[in-house]
């Protein structure tokens, strides 16, 4: 199955922008579905973007965030060619990680 | 509706059916996930189960923050849909280590924050959902002190709501 996440980074004058969107149902755990049940709550907890095996990124996420969640940050320290790990994991501990070139 | 949900059906089925052969011939080795995935064990449990701004914070980072102007907020101001409303933080603070997002009406306040190294922006974009009209609050360390800036989003459809 194609991968969770989708990347694209794009470095500039040395800063790396990074925007990620992952594909996460982020259920908050107070939402019920059409039968009156209570969705669980279901969200990713940690996201952490590398560079050369060093954190550049690390996301905390609580269920707050929208589902098929967003993220855009930008660092320095990267050049064109070079490539990053994007790994995410959920309160089930289920789990995705990718890789992406910067452009 | 419907199509969408046969859409996602058929995706499910497909991709399990390649995930099935891609196990069953033996290609794919089973721990290069468990190896790769990020380590939750610090995820911070109870401030992300607190409610009220300042609770939370002094709960996460164990001080007060203070107002400061030098944190720029961009987030609608109405958001039509609560679900989703892109909040971008950004600041001329020097040294900062954390930014963290927080809805003020939420059931739990902490909806994200981020650990910045040396070498990244203090920049983050992300799209958090929000029950109803609020105080949205971005939190940043700098130099290992507490700062905030405080935004309002006026809400006309919930996020929460089934």
């Amino acid at each position: 199955m194609a991968s969770s996440i989708r990347v694209r980074a794009v470095e500039n004058n040395g800063v790396t922008s990074l925007k990620a969107l992952v594909r996460h149902p982020m259920d908050s755990g107070f939402v019920k579905d059409s039968a009156g049940n209570v969705i669980p709550a279901h969200f990713i907890k940690v996201l952490t973007i590398s560079h050369n095996g060093k954190n550049v990124f690390v996301a905390n996420w609580g269920p707050a965030v929208s589902k098929d969640p967003f993220l855009e940050c930008r660092f320095k320290g990267a050049k064109k060619g070079d490539e990053l790990t994007i790994s995410w994991i959920d309160n089930e501990g289920a789990s995705d990680s990718t890789t992406a070139t910067i452009a | 509706m419907i199509d969408q949900r046969r859409r996602g059906f058929l995706k499910g089925v497909l991709g399990a059916g390649v995930a099935g052969f891609a196990l069953g011939s033996g290609i794919v080795p089973l721990r290069v996930e468990a190896a790769t995935a990020p380590d939750a064990s610090d995820w911070p449990q109870k401030a992300f189960r607190t409610p009220g701004v300042d609770e939370t914070i002094s709960e996460l980072y164990g001080m007060e923050a203070t107002e400061s102007d030098q944190i720029t907020m961009d987030l609608p101001t109405i958001a039509q849909n609560g679900a989703v409303v892109p909040v971008t933080v950004e600041t001329a603070l020097p040294n900062v280590t954390s930014i963290a997002l927080l809805v003020a009406k939420n059931p739990n306040a902490l909806a994200a924050y981020f650990d910045i190294p040396d070498g990244t922006l203090p920049f983050v974009s992300n799209r958090l959902k929000m029950a109803e009209t609020t105080d949205v609050v971005a939190v940043v360390i700098s130099d290992g002190k507490a700062y905030k800036a405080t935004q309002n989003v006026k809400v006309t459809v919930g996020g929460c709501g089934g």
